[in-house]
């Protein structure tokens, strides 16, 4: 299988520049660490010696095509890991973006890693990483760490739903397949929970909440051009919780909101600083959705009804739904 | 704690007076419930007003701090807190802190000099509080020119005070204007720029201008033209505030607070600020 | 100088938590240290830094300002101040004991702000020199010294010890409060410990970050620049960097209607928000753009044109580890500082 490394991409980024196929490519920048990569546009081929691509792209850049498709005059280059292409699609079963103006190069992903992961095991005082099947973390404490990357995958990777692609133009390397992931297993563990413990399980994540908004502006399926949480004039706009309902408020009425849209593309639990697992509440509805109404991926499809908004007959009446748990 | 008084913290106020000025602005008089003034201020200075439940929001003091008696604001319907006020009724209770923010320096620059206002629309709320104050103080000051327009006749502020009061001064000179011509208006028809340059006014003066953005930048192009120099030319700025106490943030133009540094600026002054008020 | 075994770390804790109520950084269960109350069980943890700043003690995410009762057309307020009681704050380090001074210039600065205030003279800050300084920090950038952290009461923890040192009268008060357990001892040990900080400090990959370029004055030479556009592109407009900066202090004011009253709460605010400067008319700040320059404006050149030089970042590195796109103080002042900055 033909290894996608940085140099494959750059490569193909310099040559769709060249050729006149995309006037911007979106691409991981390289930060000050071996781990902090930032989303960048880069618009020629000699900005892109800062571009990287390791374990640490996890960064989807679905959403992005919508502010950075209006920006290009002809088309913009996109990498797209399977994950990534769910958002890619569903974006476009919600006309979010012009899909003639987007180069999409799918690139096959083995998983990226989570920093805070690692760091719990080397400690503070990273000096460089080297990625691969082993990785290998030196400190300025002159340590050095050997770590499997099995045990520090990011939390999404580890339950990862699918190697395939479902959008792009040209793929790089092999396809993979879609995967028996066990991603409903800590769903299922909530739901046999007694309904106390439950509670006590969300009041305990999500106190720790300080409405950063970080889960809903990099989620791909949050793209209202004013959210009613912001809106000056909407009743429920806040940016702290008045008292420990409200804590809740925001994160369920979010849940809700995404229900059948959600790719669990796992973004939201990526970017929060405060570590709460919000990819569950999103795949508690996507399970219940799956069995009150059959199987449904969002973005598996462009233009796919979710069985949320497509009324069939055989629809679940419901008090059945809620027997049917 | 409670001796000494947060400066968040406001009083209570209580409308004594409604008077609908235009069909979007009214003027209202606020006393504290026991009938006095709630606290002093000078020309220029704002004040929070909030209706508990609904918000808080920076107004003008229309009133002249010559006024002992009670506070006034003009204010225009455009949000929450300005909507709910237009509904209220004499006797509605809310409050009241303040006063905030640097006033026009009318007893040291002001003084002795001839002073040219320019208002469009509800910009002649602030002004008209240095402009009472400068009648009061009459012999302080030199000729009074007050260039004042808007869209209508019906859309003119203070109008009655303006005609009766002004207009009969001795050396204050009025010149009213609206946009387009209407019924049983004979005077000056035309934006306030261009009337501004029309009259032609001599640069031994300083000038006050308060209105909105456009007015002000045409207008201040037409003052230069005359020969006008940024340092004889101030105004006041409106921007989004919380607190009034230049801690909240929201109001930060460069290293200077609106609520606190302004809203009263020389426009030399917001030269050296960032161009984004 | 004084000391006490580092077994004996909760033995200390006990003492202070008899005196008054004592909050030490904690790990909760994702492994990130809090600073949580302290109580029989609760386990110190040498973290380096707490996700939420210390900050919360005096400026919290939401307080309740005062109440209003309405009937009619009348309206009451009640004033719901209560004088805090004392508290002891175990750990912080000397970036966020700087980050205070920072919040000092602007709550206490006239008018006061009697809500800050209050917490702030019933706090006692035992600060905690850092052993071992993360990649992340660039304390030294804004002249903190990490081993020499300032405080009530300075802290070190060496081989076997740690040690106290009270700097204010307060930490004069609480030392002598809890005497008993403690034992005087010399400065070799600390002396030694500093050294090694020290040269770890030297050694940090952000150690040569200056804010030479910087400061008061300077907002013409870089209001304009053009590399904000880059810097800003992939914002995201979240208000993390802003939420865990110890020194951000924006806030909102609003109320809540309870049903049977009206609270007036203030809470944190980030100028990252596309509300944040929105008025009924307009928004003077439209883009990301403009609102990314703000955040950064105001600490590297604002904040010092008001305060004497002082800037309004500590280098603590909470937003270089928590930002979701990587964006951070530090690629902002190597882009703007020129190509020898850092």
């Amino acid at each position: 299988m033909q290894k996608i490394t940085r140099d494959l991409l750059v490569e193909k980024a310099v040559s769709l520049l060249e050729n006149g196929t995309v006037d911007m490519v979106l691409g991981w920048k390289k930060g000050e660490f071996d781990y902090d990569i930032t989303p960048a546009v880069f618009a020629d081929a000699d900005s892109l010696k800062d571009f990287v691509f390791d374990d640490f792209c996890g960064a989807n850049f679905s959403k992005y095509l919508i502010s950075n498709t209006k920006k290009t005059a002809s088309k913009v280059l996109v990498f797209l890991k399977p994950c990534d292409t769910y958002s890619f699609n569903q974006l476009l079963t919600e006309h979010r973006f012009d899909r003639e103006k987007v180069y999409a190069v799918g690139i096959p992903c083995d998983g990226m890693v989570d920093i805070h992961k690692i760091r719990a095991i080397s400690g503070e005082g990273i000096a460089k990483i080297e990625c691969g099947e082993k990785i290998t973390v030196s400190t300025i404490y002159d340590e050095t760490v050997n770590i499997e990357k099995a045990d520090v995958l990011a939390e999404r990777c580890v339950t990862c739903k699918s190697k395939k692609h479902v959008a792009y133009d040209e793929l790089l390397g092999e396809d993979g397949e879609v995967l028996e992931s066990a991603r409903f297993d800590e769903v299922e563990k909530l739901e046999s929970m007694t309904a106390d413990e439950r509670f006590e399980f969300w009041q305990g994540e999500l106190s720790r909440c300080i409405r950063c908004n970080a889960c809903r502006d990099v989620c791909p399926a949050c793209t209202c051009e004013k959210c009613v949480f912001d809106n000056p004039a909407s009743p429920v706009e806040n940016k702290a919780a008045a008292n420990s309902f409200e804590e809740k408020m925001f994160h369920i009425i979010r849940a809700f909101h995404v229900a059948g849209r959600c790719t669990d593309c796992g973004e939201c639990s990526r970017v929060c600083p405060q570590h709460i697992p919000l990819h569950l509440l999103n795949r508690k509805f996507i399970k219940d959705i799956d069995n009150f109404y059959g199987e449904y991926q969002a973005g598996e499809e462009v233009g796919s009804r979710a069985p949320l908004v497509n009324y069939t007959t055989e629809d679940l009446e419901p008090g059945e739904a809620v027997e049917g748990r | 704690m409670a001796e000494i008084r947060d400066p968040l913290m406001p009083v209570i106020g209580v409308i004594t007076d409604v008077r609908i000025d235009t069909p979007d602005i009214k003027t209202f008089r606020v006393v504290t419930p026991d009938g006095k003034k709630a606290f002093d201020h000078r020309p220029g200075q704002c004040a929070m007003l909030s209706i508990p439940g609904v918000g808080e929001a920076m107004f003008s003091i229309t009133s002249s701090p010559t006024n002992t008696e009670y506070m006034e604001f003009s204010i225009k319907k455009c949000g929450c807190v300005t909507e709910w006020l237009h509904q209220a009724e004499v006797g509605q209770q809310l409050t009241i802190r303040g006063p905030y923010g640097k006033p026009f320096p009318v007893d040291d620059v002001f003084a002795g000099n001839n002073l040219l206002f320019i208002a469009g629309g509800v910009g002649l709320a602030p002004l008209r509080s240095v402009i009472n104050y400068c009648r009061h103080y009459r012999d302080r000051y030199g000729k009074i020119d007050i260039v004042y327009g808007s869209r209508s006749k019906d859309d003119l502020l203070d109008y009655q005070e303006i005609i009766n009061e002004w207009a009969t001064d001795a050396g204050v000179n009025v010149h009213l204007t609206i946009d387009r011509e209407q019924e049983g208006w004979d005077g000056h028809v035309g934006f306030v720029p261009n009337y501004v340059k029309e009259l032609g006014f001599t640069t031994d003066k300083i000038a006050v201008l308060c209105g909105p953005p456009i007015m002000i930048k045409f207008t201040l192009n037409g003052l230069y033209e005359l020969g006008f120099d940024k340092t004889q030319i101030y105004t006041t700025l409106e921007l989004r505030m919380k607190c009034g106490i230049g801690k909240c943030g929201r109001c930060n133009v460069g290293s200077k607070y609106v609520c606190k540094d302004g809203p009263v600026f020389r426009f030399d002054e917001l030269d050296e600020l960032p161009d984004e008020y | 100088m004084y000391r006490i075994s580092t077994q004996s770390l909760n033995t200390l804790f006990e003492e202070i938590s008899r005196v008054c109520t004592l909050y030490i950084p904690s790990e909760n269960k994702k492994g990130d240290s809090v600073y949580t109350r302290y109580e029989a069980g609760v386990e110190y943890s040498n973290k380096l830094n707490t996700v939420r700043s210390p900050k919360d003690f005096f400026f919290p995410h939401m307080e309740n300002l005062m109440e209003f009762k309405t009937e009619g057309k009348t309206v009451q307020l009640i004033d719901i101040r209560e004088e805090t009681e004392d508290f002891v704050v175990f750990g912080v380090r000397p970036c966020d004991v700087k980050s205070f001074e920072v919040l000092d210039n602007v709550f206490l600065n006239e008018p006061v702000d009697t809500y800050y205030k209050n917490r702030r003279e019933h706090g006692v800050i035992i600060s905690l020199a850092c052993n071992r300084p993360a990649e992340t920090c660039f304390c030294g950038t804004f002249g903190i010294d990490a081993a020499k952290p300032e405080g009530d009461v300075s802290a070190w923890m060496t081989e076997g010890y740690l040690h106290l040192k009270p700097n204010t009268e307060k930490g004069e008060k609480l030392v002598s409060a809890i005497s008993g357990i403690l034992e005087e001892c010399d400065d070799t040990a600390v002396t030694a410990l500093q050294e090694n900080i020290n040269n770890i400090m030297k050694k940090l990959p952000l150690a040569n970050v200056t804010t030479e370029k910087f400061g008061g004055g300077k907002t013409e030479e870089f209001f304009n620049a053009p590399e904000w556009a880059a810097l800003s592109e992939s914002c995201l407009g979240c208000g993390t960097c802003t939420f865990v900066c110890p020194t951000c202090q924006c806030y909102d004011i609003k109320d809540f209607n309870t049903g049977k009253g009206v609270i007036r709460y203030r809470c944190w605010d980030s100028c990252m928000y596309s509300e944040f400067t929105k008025m009924a008319h307009g928004n003077n700040r439209l883009s990301q753009k403009e609102r990314f320059r703000q955040r950064f404006m105001h600490k590297l050149v604002y904040y010092p044109e008001n305060n004497n030089g002082l800037f309004s970042c500590v280098g603590c590195g909470r937003c270089l580890a928590k930002c979701p796109i990587s964006m951070n103080i530090v690629k902002v002042m190597k882009t703007l500082g020129g190509k020898d900055n850092g």
